[in-house]
């Protein structure tokens, strides 16, 4: 099948050709890349990422003035569509911003850029992004952020907990995210913000500190979660 | 008119920051600090007349994130008669 994703470039993003990369090597197909200030989206898109990056510097706030790119209003119209969206460490921090996520990536509480693989334990594997992983699983993702500490108020933690919405939680404390939470969904599922980032755990055949090969099923899950559609 | 805008973490969210600053003025022999929270500030010069829910909007749209934020406009100038 043909499978189209885009990948859309803030200025300051530097993770857009490795997710472009990673989405060739599962599609088979090179995905669209979308400067940010464009106004709209190629039509009939299948997925969407945001990349990782310091987008306009980290000015401001992480990912506060991505979130009011010209391309963003097509891409939460694209979710609000219920086409997927993937945000990766400072695409995290954007969806946050624009409000298709809840809650917010502040510094981190050790104060310290935090670079390594780390564990994530699988919370929801009803979404696109995690339907093919079992629950409760533990896999390897590597994280490298000085913005990804989760903080949202309790209440809203409280839901996102009731409604299945946490994805992946840090299997031990990270970077001090409320409830060590990781990665987040939206009400429907299908926009996922997370700080870990998939697309350089694409193959195990690289030395075991570059990350294995656990991202990869992040993207194939989405692809399998269309093909079932 | 000249516009002043005061960011700051809202009470109860932890301040890494701040902390770390905090950190830095004991090492340096400041005992008497408590604590220290760190805010933005923020200047705008805007036209006169500008009205106070467009001054609104500008913070809670972009300027503070009020999840973890609260923001205080102070208008410095009287708007010319």
């Amino acid at each position: 099948m043909a499978f189209t994703a885009a990948v859309i470039t803030f200025p300051g993003s530097n993770c857009d050709r490795d997710i472009a990369v990673a989405l060739e090597a599962v599609t088979g197909a090179a995905p669209r890349r979308i400067w940010h200030g464009d106004a709209d989206l190629p039509s009939g898109l299948d997925f969407i990422a945001l990349p990782g990056g310091f987008s306009y510097g980290d000015y401001l706030r992480v990912g506060a003035m991505a979130a009011k790119s010209p391309i963003m209003h097509a891409v939460v119209a694209a979710a609000e569509r219920g086409v997927p969206v993937l945000g990766i460490c400072n695409g995290f921090q954007i969806l946050c911003e624009s409000g298709l996520l809840p809650g917010v990536l502040m510094r981190n509480a050790t104060q310290r850029f935090v670079c390594r693989t780390v564990g994530l334990e699988v919370i929801n594997t009803a979404s696109p992004f995690t339907a093919g992983f079992a629950k409760g699983e533990v896999i390897r993702v590597p994280v490298a952020h000085h913005d990804g500490n989760y903080f949202a108020d309790t209440p809203t933690l409280d839901s996102l907990e009731a409604e299945d919405r946490i994805a992946f939680r840090y299997a031990a404390p990270c970077n001090g995210s409320q409830r060590d939470i990781a990665g987040v969904l939206s009400a429907n599922g299908r926009v996922l913000g997370m700080m870990p980032h998939p697309e350089r755990a694409m193959a195990e055949v690289a030395h075991a500190s570059l990350g294995g090969a656990d991202g990869r099923r992040v993207f194939e899950s989405v692809i399998a979660s269309l093909v079932s559609a | 008119m000249k516009v002043r805008i005061l960011v700051r973490l809202k009470p109860g969210v932890l301040d890494p920051q701040g902390r770390a600053v905090h950190h830095s003025l004991e090492g340096m022999g400041f005992d008497a600090v408590t604590d220290v929270r760190i805010g933005r500030l923020i200047e705008m010069d805007v036209a006169d007349g500008t009205s106070d829910s467009t001054l609104h909007s500008m913070c809670s749209g972009l300027l503070a994130n009020t999840v973890i934020e609260d923001f205080v406009i102070e208008k410095l100038e009287p708007e010319s008669a």
